[in-house]
């Protein structure tokens, strides 16, 4: 077993990744910082985010107002100390990006452009056209290679987080190219491997987007937080379940039914206006949105496709230029992916899963229950969030919790002494055996991965989407626990060591099931309704029970135990939601 | 018309092959389905050791670049249609080192892109508090150069980097000249001498099918020509006014 | 055949065949672009001795358009000529790539960079084309 250490190891190289290496091989060139990625950095899902940023920028505006659209936004769950100091910050993050080289839109006076976007009271949404994540993920990357400190483990898959006395200690993973595993040793870890979309079968996320974070660290002891907390994009393709950005609607675009009528007006979202209105209609938050949408398709009042219902986003009042210099890659998508073009046609949409507002459980300096463990971006949850994230805050969040989990990690390595390499190393070679017996050298087994996933989609779907209740939660538990045993007895025909993707795809279906048994057992604790937590059952919100964030812990047998934490609240008092009145 | 198609797919495995050969495989032809729809039926249904790159199915990410029928393409937005009736044969990025199956390594690559200096350098320590003011035109003169997503196509249709992996090739030119155009940077002495040496721009000679294989429309060899009269200017310019501070 | 080390695959490395540009007609085309420009060469040299002809006298005149009108030498020139007219078109459709396309504040129409080129060209051709004619 080839064994390697640093001082700070991160796993992931997406954007909040990228931004922690960054920032620490800027604050401490003498820290010596590794990140393991199981994709090249660029390949990392932030690429695939499109609408833009919220960072206050405008002289109307004000930090306290971004903060009163996050909190309202998240319907009070989010903690208001770590909003107010991520408003605060992201303004500065914004710049830096700008320095180091990011194409932001610009206004004809050649200062930076701004956006409305939905949730917000104000037009702070920066944005590079509409493949702002593509542009921040580059800017990054190539940020990055300007320092030489920053040692990268491409293609590289983590499988086990080393715990040595209660300390995260490093980490098992396998290099696909040579399919090596390799003990890599860290004083300090950051999470940052992004969202686990693909325990659902209609996603925005990308294949890679498994979980795999959320399920080191909850495997290794750290909890996992609000992860009943599912954000549904109003706006997918059918079939492929593609990103149309919310981009789309604050440039003007309308959501019509079949009747070619703005519905939206129907579920307290205000009146229709021919030009879009800040926290209004089709400038709602996502989850209003959705839950609108799922509504029409309830009343009959959707198409019918071969994918199931859908509804119309109409741009064409929009015209070809707007579409062209604001939208071009939702003209490019529509042309591509459905044949239509936005200049002319309405464009097919459903409600898709999009974004875990859950993750692994973090202080406001991005430190996990863990010593020697953090955790930023979507694989986090700090929480800013809450029970509903507004669209550009997430661009932000793994710029601003990126650079803090990487001070924060610093901050660990000065103050950690040396462990028990023996123990550690003892530890990494039990996951090596584990990874032979189970995986490489597995014989027999009768279970096909692919079936085991597209069991684990369907029962995500039906028991824990848009609209939940008990019974078909308590289901979906079940056939969770089904899905586990019989994932043990999974055909493995590929032994090869070289890229073995059969290897990698049985791991991250391990991850899953382990992500979406907590996603489940929250959502079934919690017996309310509250942002894009709807449960028939319990169609109210109720603050005096759960005006709370639930912690899943798991369990060495049976489901995981949730707890609840209070929500720090500061100077915002629970209140109702209010858009378009 | 038929429902299915037949996938001829490159494998290859390095423990136990010489030299790639091309497996058959028939999948549905379905009207929606990309390439990568097809290579997908057949990793989950047919044959679960069939190793390929894809991620976000979405045109971005640039992972799932392969040959079809000898054309360097995004497989993830090529319908299968396009192929129909077939065969469909299904390969490796050319010009690549073949890792596994449609794997290929990358390394080359990587390293040419961190060669050319893909950040923005500042000669002075010019900080402003705000934004640095930069024109809807000034964005505009780079900002197609700045939309490659690094999938590698221009590296597969190249012939020149076929004959001399030394070539620093399409994609990274033209991200060096992406920075170059951009108003806020003052790195193009420093990349100049990395890309106008012989193994960079003059290596080139105008093939042009970089560009016409680039899916984002980047226009690679667009980049490198014009990067040909940037090197002439700045070499004349050295050599009028020698070692001299403007 | 290649061995496999445990951990240490070898990858395996295409080599170009020595006919990589029968591949695909874009690669000929590119091919017989470049070869053209031998073409080019042995009309530059044919010009040369053509003017050194006329220069020597009537008679080495007469002898140089004699050959010119062997069978042979109609042939080779109809070839080089479309060769010629080949390198031009290609190189003047280059143009765009070359040149800043950014007149007018935006990027210019490929066909609207390159159509001085084809202006000029035309222009002269019909220059010399009168002239020969004895118009001028």
């Amino acid at each position: 077993m080839e064994t390697s250490s640093h001082d700070i190891l991160i796993i992931g190289g997406g954007g909040a990744g990228l931004r922690a290496a960054i920032e620490i091989a800027e604050l401490d060139p003498k820290v010596d910082v590794a990140m393991v990625s199981k994709v090249y950095p660029m390949r990392s899902h932030t690429v695939s985010a499109e609408g833009g940023a919220a960072g206050v920028a405008g002289k109307d505006d004000s930090v306290d107002e971004h903060c009163y659209d996050t909190i309202s936004g998240s319907d009070w769950l989010g903690d208001q100390d770590a909003i107010e100091f991520f408003c605060n910050e992201i303004p500065k993050e914004l710049l830096r990006l700008e320095h180091w080289g990011c194409p932001w839109s610009r206004e004809p006076d050649g200062r930076i452009a701004v956006r409305p976007f939905g949730g917000m009271k104000k037009m702070r949404t920066w944005f590079a056209a509409d493949k702002t994540g593509f542009h921040l993920l580059h800017t990054l990357f190539q940020t990055s290679l300007k320092y030489a400190t920053i040692a990268r483990y491409d293609e590289t898959f983590a499988t086990r987080l080393l715990v040595e006395d209660g300390a995260v200690r490093g980490v098992v993973a396998i290099e696909l190219r040579t399919g090596k595993i390799r003990a890599i040793q860290a004083k300090a870890v950051i999470i940052a491997t992004g969202g686990c979309g693909r325990v659902f079968p209609f996603t925005t996320n990308a294949n890679i987007c498994t979980g795999d974070g959320m399920a080191l660290a909850y495997r290794a002891g750290a909890p996992l937080k609000d992860m009943e907390m599912v954000q549904y994009h109003p706006t997918g393709l059918p079939f492929t379940g593609i990103l149309i950005t919310e981009a789309a609607r604050a440039e003007g675009g309308w959501l019509l039914n079949k009747d070619g009528y703005r519905f939206l007006q129907d579920y307290d979202l205000g009146k229709p206006t021919p030009t879009p209105v800040l926290r209004s209609m089709e400038l709602g938050p996502r989850d209003r949105v959705s839950q609108a949408i799922f509504g029409e398709f309830e009343k009959g009042r959707a198409f019918h496709g071969p994918y199931g219902d859908y509804v119309h986003l109409d741009l064409r009042h929009l015209g070809e230029h707007k579409i062209e210099t604001r939208l071009p890659m939702v003209r490019e998508l529509c042309l591509k992916y459905e044949n239509i073009d936005p200049v002319r046609e309405p464009i097919p949409i459903r409600p898709v899963q999009h974004y875990m507002m859950g993750g692994v459980h973090t202080d406001i300096n991005a430190r996990t229950s863990l010593n020697g463990l953090l955790a930023a971006g979507e694989a986090a949850c700090v929480s800013i969030n809450g029970a509903n994230r507004l669209g550009s805050n997430s661009l932000g969040e793994i710029l601003v919790f990126g650079a803090r989990a990487g001070r924060s990690a610093i901050e660990t390595v000065r103050a950690s002494g040396s462990g028990n390499e023996t123990a550690i190393l003892a530890q990494a070679r039990d996951e090596e055996r584990r990874l032979e017996e189970n995986f490489l050298h597995k014989t027999g087994g009768a279970e096909r991965i692919a079936k085991l996933r597209d069991e684990m989609q369907r029962a995500m779907e039906s028991g824990c989407g848009i609209y939940r209740e008990r019974n078909s939660l308590v289901a979906s538990a079940n056939k969770l626990r089904e899905l586990r045993e019989r994932a043990a007895n999974l055909a493995i025909d590929d032994h090869t060591r070289t890229f073995n993707t059969q290897l990698t795809a049985a791991l991250e279906l391990g991850y899953m099931l382990d992500v979406a048994e907590a996603i489940v057992h929250s959502a079934l604790d919690r017996e309310e309704s509250r942002g894009a937590h709807q449960r028939r059952d319990f169609p109210k919100r109720d603050d005096q029970k759960y005006l709370a964030h639930s912690v899943a812990h798991q369990a060495a047998e049976g489901p995981p135990r949730i707890e609840y934490h209070p929500v720090v609240i500061t100077r915002w008092p629970p209140g109702e939601r209010v858009y378009g009145r | 018309m038929s429902d299915t198609i037949i996938l001829e797919v490159a494998r290859f495995n390095p423990e136990s092959d010489a030299e790639p050969s091309y497996e058959s495989f028939e999948v549905p032809l379905r009207p929606d389905w990309m390439v990568l729809d097809g290579l997908n039926h057949i990793k989950d249904q047919l044959d679960g050791s069939l190793a390929f790159r894809w991620s976000c199915r979405m045109g971005i990410c640039g992972s799932c670049g392969m040959m079809v029928n000898g054309v360097p393409t995004l497989t993830c937005e090529t319908l299968l249609m396009n192929y129909a009736p077939g065969p469909v044969r299904v390969g490796p990025l050319d010009h690549f080192p073949v890792v596994r199956d449609l794997v290929v390594d990358l390394d080359d690559f990587l390293a040419k892109l961190q060669k050319v200096r893909p950040w923005v350098v500042r000669k002075d320590d010019f900080k402003p508090a705000r934004e640095f003011i930069q024109s809807p035109a000034q964005l505009e003169s780079f900002h197609q150069f700045s939309l490659c997503i690094n999938c590698t196509l221009c590296y597969a249709a190249c012939p020149v980097y076929g004959l001399d992996p030394n070539f620093i090739g399409p994609a990274a030119i033209a991200l060096a000249h992406r920075y170059n155009l951009d108003s806020r940077d003052q790195g193009i002495e420093d990349r100049l001498d990395i890309v106008s040496r012989h193994e960079g721009i003059w290596d080139c000679t105008v093939v042009g099918e970089c560009s016409t294989v680039c899916p984002k429309h980047v226009d690679p060899s667009l980049a490198i020509q014009q990067y040909k009269l940037t090197a002439t200017k700045e070499w004349f310019k050295s050599f009028l006014l020698p070692r001299g501070k403007h | 055949m290649a061995q496999y080390t445990q951990f240490q695959p070898k990858a395996y490395r295409p080599r170009m065949s020595a006919y990589w540009y029968l591949d695909q007609w874009h690669y000929l085309r590119y091919a017989l672009r470049e070869s053209s420009s031998f073409f080019v060469a042995y009309f530059c040299v044919l010009t040369l001795v053509q003017l050194a002809a006329l220069g020597a006298g009537a008679g080495r005149y007469a002898h140089f358009e004699a050959l010119m009108r062997c069978p042979l030498m109609i042939i080779i020139n109809a070839v080089a000529l479309a060769f010629f007219l080949l390198h031009s078109i290609t190189w003047f459709n280059l143009v765009p790539r070359v040149a800043m396309r950014q007149m007018l504040g935006r990027p210019t129409p490929d066909m609207v960079s390159s159509a001085p080129n084809y202006m000029v060209w035309f222009g002269a051709t019909v220059i010399l084309a009168l002239f020969f004619l004895g118009v001028l």
